[in-house]
């Protein structure tokens, strides 16, 4: 595992080494020439990204990839999936060696403004929090000084759980692991009491590792913002707009309730111009972006529209889960707002 | 030819002369590594410069700066070096650091003793030792190192209770899967002063040795060592302690709301970490222990037993100086080994030097810079000990006349 992480940034100074002068790279060629996407998701995150034992992925986060891969070649299909640890991540994306990155990722300044990579938007506002075994009977976040907390490096995870202790003068003991494997067994083998994460993470996690989901329970506090979203690799602006306007377009379709449902139908009866505008029977919006014209029909005939990815990976009647909460649309008094799209 | 040229031009110098010392294939030589070198050095450039660039230009963070800005993540272990989340990435790189050289210097003396007790024991004329000390040695030299780091650590965690539940192997001393909690000392003005006097024991016990071999070249008498020895070693400290008010308070690990909390604690990632690089390396030195007395003629442990030497002193003034001879350069590349194997400790989560550089680089995004920095400390690390072993391998060399 390490080996490969070295190769893997050694390969990519090699890269940065040798590239020549640095042209914009024209990515949206590079993927309609491949006729595939290469799209960065986590190696196994229940309700985020996942594989099944015949290699289908699935998850929210592989939704997005579906629908840009539906957007820019007309099939959702056309993704290879790129399976990244929260330490490698950035560096396949820098290096090339995915056209965007999907892996519940928290847009924060370092990364956006250090890292050579643009955030495109969010697509799930989460934050983080603690699970802990139910026969701790702990209550609370605040009564968790002294504990051992099992974390995994590389992420905001543990800088948030340093933030936390600190602003709250707790002692913390934290068992840090490279690997996600490592730090649920830590966690489920006894090495520590606590398990720390982004929210949608451990009810993942507590879904679906846990042997016993009964055994674990999350606390209440949500001790930060994680808003998890795609980003691209900078230098590329029209790939960046096509990769913010797929996740506009995911929003927006379900403000104007379009799904994978009834979009064949309103593409050819609806006088909603706004439907009319974003399914591309008027305007010339995808123009504008370098799309073909039922670029956003596509995503939602073939993904659907956010909701739906929503309820079909993490939602109620998932084992996440998970409400709509801030999730919802503005409309719903959540946080989900599309730029219009005219 | 240079020189025929040389001789037969003799005034001033004429169009050939001023080819001919190209033909000379000394200078031929040097101009070609020059050329090398100028080569290597302008690719170097090319690299750097155009690294730089590119970084820029994809707006990259580029340089060392980062150092000194606040690293805001908790370290597990950081037993030599004070350090909380408020410090720099700097000094959690040092906190790596030590931890790297901790786990090291301690596994370097545990593998050196067990080694050499497993090389002699392959030799013994005992049978069931003999035998047993080639099984220990066969499987510590074919299992991977990783395997093994996995099976300590998984032992460690699978057989062992949890922390509030751990077991008390001494009094006040724990066994949990928070790894060994044992009471320790509240820090006093005392100790630094008695760690002196332990420097002080050793150079009087080197004096005491010089001393001794006077008197014996005199005499022919052997004074005893190993009682003053150990004389020095522990009254020495003892007087300073007793001097500074024999300070008796002492921090016991203590039931606490989810684990033993209070005194010292070695984590169960540096005690699989430590038992794997031990096991694993001895493993190798016990061979190069058993080659080197294997590679000492036998007429030289019949002679030194018919001149009447004890078995032990056979070994100990006749075989060992003649086989150290032979066993410590490549001892001290298992050294290097051990010590570069340590980095290993990712895998299990001890925080080791690699394991902190990593997180460094995933918080800052600056990759270069920090496996920079990583190779650099290796680098060191390695160029120490062999530079240590060549200056111990010259002075225990034997001195043939
Ligand atoms: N949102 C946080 C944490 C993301 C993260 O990596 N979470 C872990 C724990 S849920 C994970 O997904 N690990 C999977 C892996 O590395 O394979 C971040 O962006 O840093």
């Amino acid at each position: 595992m390490t080996q490969t992480k070295w190769l893997a940034a050694a390969a990519a100074v090699a890269l940065i080494g040798f590239s020549g002068s640095y042209a914009q790279a024209q990515t949206l060629n590079q993927v309609q020439d491949r006729d595939a996407l290469r799209c960065g998701v986590n190696v196994g995150l229940a309700g985020f990204s996942i594989a099944d034992d015949q290699g289908n992925w699935t998850g929210l986060d592989v939704d997005y990839c579906r629908a840009l891969a539906a957007a820019v070649l007309g099939d959702a299909d056309k993704v290879e999936y790129v399976p990244l640890s929260a330490q490698a991540r950035f560096t396949a994306l820098q290096s090339g060696e995915v056209d965007v990155l999907s892996r519940n990722t928290t847009w924060t300044t370092t990364r956006d403004a250090g890292l050579g990579i643009h955030f495109v938007g969010v697509t799930f506002y989460d934050g983080q929090g603690f699970m802990v075994p139910a026969d701790l009977g702990v209550e609370s976040a605040h009564d968790l000084s002294g504990a051992e907390v099992c974390v995994q490096t590389g992420t905001t995870t543990e800088l948030n759980l340093a933030d936390f202790f600190r602003a709250n003068d707790m002692d913390l003991q934290p068992v840090v692991f490279e690997g996600f494997e490592e730090s649920l067994n830590a966690f489920f083998g006894g090495r520590c009491q606590v398990y720390t994460t982004d929210m949608s993470g451990l009810a993942a996690i507590r879904s679906v590792d846990a042997e016993n989901p009964e055994d674990y329970v999350i606390l209440p506090e949500t001790i930060s913002k994680e808003p998890l979203g795609p980003s691209v690799r900078r230098g590329d602006d029209q790939w960046f707009a096509i990769a913010k306007w797929v996740n506009y377009a995911l929003i927006e379709t379900e403000e104007l309730g379009i799904t994978s449902e009834n979009v064949d139908e309103l593409r050819e009866n609806s006088d909603n111009p706004g439907v009319q505008r974003v399914l591309g029977v008027t305007g010339d919006l995808a123009d504008l972006l370098g799309l073909e014209n039922d670029w956003a029909y596509d995503i939602v005939s073939q993904v659907g529209n956010y909701g739906e990815i929503f309820e079909r990976n993490v939602g109620v009647d998932t084992p996440l889960g998970l409400e709509r909460g801030v999730n919802a649309l503005w409309t719903d008094g959540g946080l989900m707002y599309s730029m219009p799209i005219r | 030819m240079a020189e025929q040229a040389a001789r037969r031009g003799g005034a001033g110098p004429g169009p050939r002369e001023s080819t001919a010392f190209l033909r000379d294939p000394r200078i031929r030589a040097i101009i070609y590594q020059v050329l090398v070198l100028g080569g290597v050095i302008l690719l170097a450039v090319y690299l750097v410069s155009n690294t730089m660039t590119n970084l820029e230009q994809r707006s990259i963070r580029t340089g060392f700066g980062f150092l000194q800005s606040e690293a805001g993540f908790y370290i597990g272990e950081t037993t030599l070096v004070n350090y909380a989340a408020s410090d720099s990435y700097g000094r959690a790189f040092l906190v790596g650091i030590s931890n790297t050289l901790r786990v090291a210097l301690i596994g370097i003396v545990l593998a050196t003793i067990l080694g050499t007790i497993a090389g002699v024991a392959r030799l013994s004329s005992n049978w069931l030792i003999a035998k047993l000390a080639s099984i220990y040695v066969e499987v510590m030299r074919n299992v991977p190192l990783l395997l093994q780091l996995f099976f300590w650590y998984g032992l460690i965690s699978a057989a062992l209770p949890a922390s509030r539940d751990a077991v008390a192997i001494l009094p006040g001393t724990y066994l949990s899967r928070s790894g060994l909690q044992y009471p320790a000392p509240i820090a006093h003005w005392i100790h630094p002063w008695m760690l002196l006097s332990i420097l002080v024991a050793l150079g009087a016990c080197y004096a005491y040795y010089r001393w001794a071999k006077q008197k014996q070249a005199q005499t022919g008498v052997e004074p005893r060592l190993f009682l003053p020895f150990v004389g020095f070693l522990l009254g020495f400290p003892v007087i300073v302690w007793l001097i500074g008010g024999a300070p008796m308070a002492v921090d016991m690990p203590e039931l606490g709301a989810f684990r033993l909390v209070g005194g010292a604690a070695m984590s169960p990632e540096f005690l699989a970490l430590l038992l794997g690089l031990t096991f694993y390396t001895a493993g190798f030195i016990a061979e190069i222990v058993r080659a080197g007395i294997l590679a000492v003629p036998w007429g030289q442990t019949e002679a030194a037993s018919s001149l009447g030497l004890k078995r032990s002193f056979v070994l100990r003034l006749v075989l060992l100086p003649q086989a150290l001879r032979i066993i410590i350069p490549p001892t001290t590349s298992q050294f290097l080994n051990l010590t570069k194997n340590s980095s290993l400790a990712v895998a299990i989560g001890y925080p080791d030097l690699v394991s902190v550089g990593n997180t460094t680089l995933n918080q800052t995004g600056q990759a270069i810079e920090c496996i920079s920095i990583m190779m650099a400390c290796y680098l060191f690390f390695s160029l120490s000990i062999s530079f240590f072993m060549n200056w111990y391998n010259k002075n225990i060399a034997l001195v043939e006349r």
